[in-house]
């Protein structure tokens, strides 16, 4: 468990907010909220198995950090732009990314939005001011202050939030974002979701700090704790990182405590380097769990909601793998389009002669 | 003789290179208790300890620049980056520190360090977990670059690797590390490094290829038969410095030449192995060289297969070649 002082939280042990940090939201924000963590939940179980059954190559969750994720995007306004790791596929659902657009890249069919071109959870879409996955890690951290920069420079009213895990802050990228963005005061919220581990290593292996937070002061930016698995305490801390954003008092640095409940990916079998013991006191902890008994107490969910509710993002997640499992896989001619605006010369004949080549025995043989 | 897949061909030599002299360390993400993601450092953990099998902050350059000053002091780091794809971040330690070092320093700091990464595609990977990068390091004055193709290869340059004074890269063909088993000696033995295999004798076009390709081209040498056409297959296995002796060998008595890497095509490895015949061999040339490689596109998710030069794209070339 990592040190416990200066951490914001707000909803309590008897399921009241904290008057100091509360974000004041509506019931219908926390309804729409929990909806949407619940949905994630739900379709990572499902995107594990059809992963295991084969149906797709791979899936990066996002178990026991769902209140850190969705409740981050939540506080940014639309204007606002967001610059992903690879885990939180349920904030960009959130944000007006569409479930089947989703689930095409999944399957990495023609219909995905960058064509197939990307492993699955690599999904981009601008409309929703998300921006395009990468796996090497690290890389978005610097990308996120200069997008806030240009915008600041053109005075234009945009902040921007990066999410990055605590393996994250051990890239050079990390300490190149956090000091552009302290000496041009750009506002930038990097959010660091601390979810004990990279892949295997513990976080004792990225810092000998006592907190990531604490990082913020060699860079001159504001650096501060949150319960990660407290939805109320994230949209708090964020909202208030991005107030200060927006009148131009700079970037913070915000390190969200939660755990990686799961393995690292479909790829990852944690019982390799970590006892299921390990889990018991998240598990109590757990930030779905909490915002329902918030509402149960409230009268404003009970277990026949619930079951209406998966019973209808059950019925679109099975609708829209139908779709994509009967959509074909892109075509070959797409593997040259955007490399270039406009394909050269060399490209031109590269597809020419696949083209009239022949064909490979199968996808992934 | 025992079996061994090319993971556990790598492990043994690792083994073997770490019970021999105490001053061999592993770094890399993953590479302790949990023994890699790909399993190549199992054991090494609880047989060495975290001082010398070390699991390292998420930083590629901080990794290889660490080894290189480890190097300088006297250690022999092996440096394992996850994926090839992540090896970027340490391109500048490599390229300006790692490569110069004995040259900048008039041979006072001759700097060794062993960097192993999985390469390639066909496992689902998309493009950041499939690139096959040999040509920026071959490109690079002061590395050598290995790619071995089976598990005995891949055994016995490691420890030659591991043994040689200067630098090396050393690219794993993460698509066969299982399916590559065979024969391996359980002791310490070295394959020397600079050697070519020919690994399927033949009259009429010499076939280079390395690492899980080499598979590809050994299958469209055995469908080539049913054409009249008898291929040389050569397995690279050391990059750079290329065996140019066996290749124009070879290519001397065929006359013809293709070449497969996965890469891209554009100033890949092919190009410098077909300047090199075509510079030293011209005149026994009877057709133009072939290249058969990855197409100048970033890797592809799901067109992978499409984008590998597969055998289903190399038998014609051996045909092509033949017919000119
Ligand atoms: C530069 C780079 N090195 C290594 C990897 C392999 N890798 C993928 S995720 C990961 C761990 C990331 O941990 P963290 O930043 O804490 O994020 P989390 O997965 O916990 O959300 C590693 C080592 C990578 N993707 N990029
Ligand atoms: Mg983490």
């Amino acid at each position: 468990m990592p040190p416990d002082d200066g951490v914001v939280r707000v909803l309590r042990d008897d399921l009241t907010l904290d008057p100091e940090n509360d974000p004041g939201l509506s019931d219908a924000e926390v309804l729409h909220l929990y909806r949407h963590m619940v949905m994630t939940r739900l379709l990572d179980e499902r995107l594990v198995a059809l992963q295991r059954q084969g149906r797709i190559g791979f899936h990066v969750g996002s178990l026991g950090e769902e209140a850190a994720i969705l409740g981050a995007a939540f506080a940014m306004r639309k204007n606002d732009f967001i610059f992903p790791c690879y885990r939180e596929f349920g904030a960009a659902l959130m944000r007006g990314f569409e479930l089947g657009v989703f689930i095409h890249n999944m399957f990495g069919t023609a219909k995905d939005t960058v064509r197939g071109r990307q492993m699955p959870d690599h999904y981009t879409c601008r409309r929703v001011g998300w921006g395009s996955i990468s796996s090497p890690v690290g890389t978005q951290i610097t990308q996120a202050v200069g997008f806030a920069w240009g915008a600041k420079i053109r005075k234009q009213d945009v902040a921007t939030l990066v999410y990055f895990g605590d393996g994250a802050t051990s890239s050079s990228d990390f300490h190149s974002g956090m000091n552009f963005a302290g000496v041009f005061r750009v506002p930038t919220i990097f959010f660091c979701r601390n979810n004990g581990w990279a892949i295997s290593v513990p976080v004792t292996r990225q810092t000998a700090s006592r907190t990531f937070a604490e990082k913020a002061a060699a860079y001159g930016i504001l650096g501060v704790r949150v319960d990660g698995n407290d939805l109320f305490a994230v949209v708090s801390t964020v909202r208030k990182a991005l107030e200060r954003g927006i009148r131009g008092q700079g970037a913070t640095l915000i390190e969200a405590i939660t755990y990686r409940m799961g393995g690292h990916s479909t790829s990852d079998d944690p019982n390799r380097y970590r006892g299921s013991e390990v889990l018991e006191p998240w598990a109590s902890r757990d930030p779905i769990g909490r915002v329902r008994a918030y509402l149960e107490k409230r009268e404003l969910w009970d277990g026949a909601a619930e079951e209406r509710l998966i019973a209808e993002i059950d019925k679109e997640f099975r609708e829209a793998v139908a779709v994509a499992e009967r959509t074909p896989l892109p075509p070959l001619e797409s593997m040259f389009e955007d490399v270039y605006e406009r394909p050269p010369w060399h490209l031109l004949e590269q597809r020419a002669q696949l083209l009239n080549g022949p064909r490979a025995p199968s996808p992934h043989s | 003789m025992p079996q061994m897949n090319m993971v556990q061909a790598i492990n043994d030599a690792l083994r073997i290179a770490m019970r021999a002299d105490d001053r061999v360390v592993i770094l890399g993400e993953d590479v302790g208790r949990v023994g890699g993601v790909f399993r190549v450092t199992a054991g090494l953990f609880d047989e060495f300890g975290d001082e010398r099998v070390i699991d390292t902050p998420l930083s590629e350059n901080g990794i290889v620049g660490t080894a290189v000053g480890m190097a300088l002091y006297g250690l022999v780091p092996v440096v394992e980056i996850q994926f090839a794809d992540f090896i970027w971040p340490a391109y500048d330690q490599i390229v300006n520190e790692l490569a110069k070092y004995r040259y900048r320093s008039g041979g006072e700091y001759p700097a060794k360090v062993v960097i192993r990464a999985p390469v390639g595609g066909g496992i689902r990977g998309g493009h950041y977990h499939s690139q096959h990068p040999e040509a920026p390091f071959i490109h690079v004055a002061g590395l050598k670059v290995v790619c071995p193709s089976s598990a005995y290869d891949a055994k016995g340059l490691l420890l030659s690797a591991i043994a040689d004074p200067d630098p090396v890269l050393f690219f794993e063909p993460k698509r066969v590390y299982r399916a590559a088993k065979g024969e391996v000696p359980a002791g310490a033995f070295t394959v020397p490094l600079e050697s070519a295999a020919v690994v399927r004798p033949g009259r009429h076009v010499t076939v280079l290829a390395y690492g899980a390709m080499l598979y590809e081209a050994l299958d469209a040498a055995s469908k080539a038969v049913a054409h009249g056409v008898e291929a040389e297959v050569i397995d690279l296995r050391t990059l750079w410095p290329v065996d140019i002796t066996t290749i124009l060998d070879s290519v001397r008595r065929t006359g013809r030449l293709v070449v497969v890497h996965e890469a891209p095509r554009t100033c890949g490895f092919g190009a410098e192995l077909v300047s090199l015949v075509v510079e030293r061999a011209f005149y026994h040339l009877e057709a133009p060289p072939i290249r058969v490689t990855g197409f100048d596109t970033p890797f592809p998710y799901s067109l992978e297969m499409e984008y590998m030069p597969l055998s289903h794209r190399i038998l014609p070339a051996l045909l092509e070649a033949v017919r000119s």
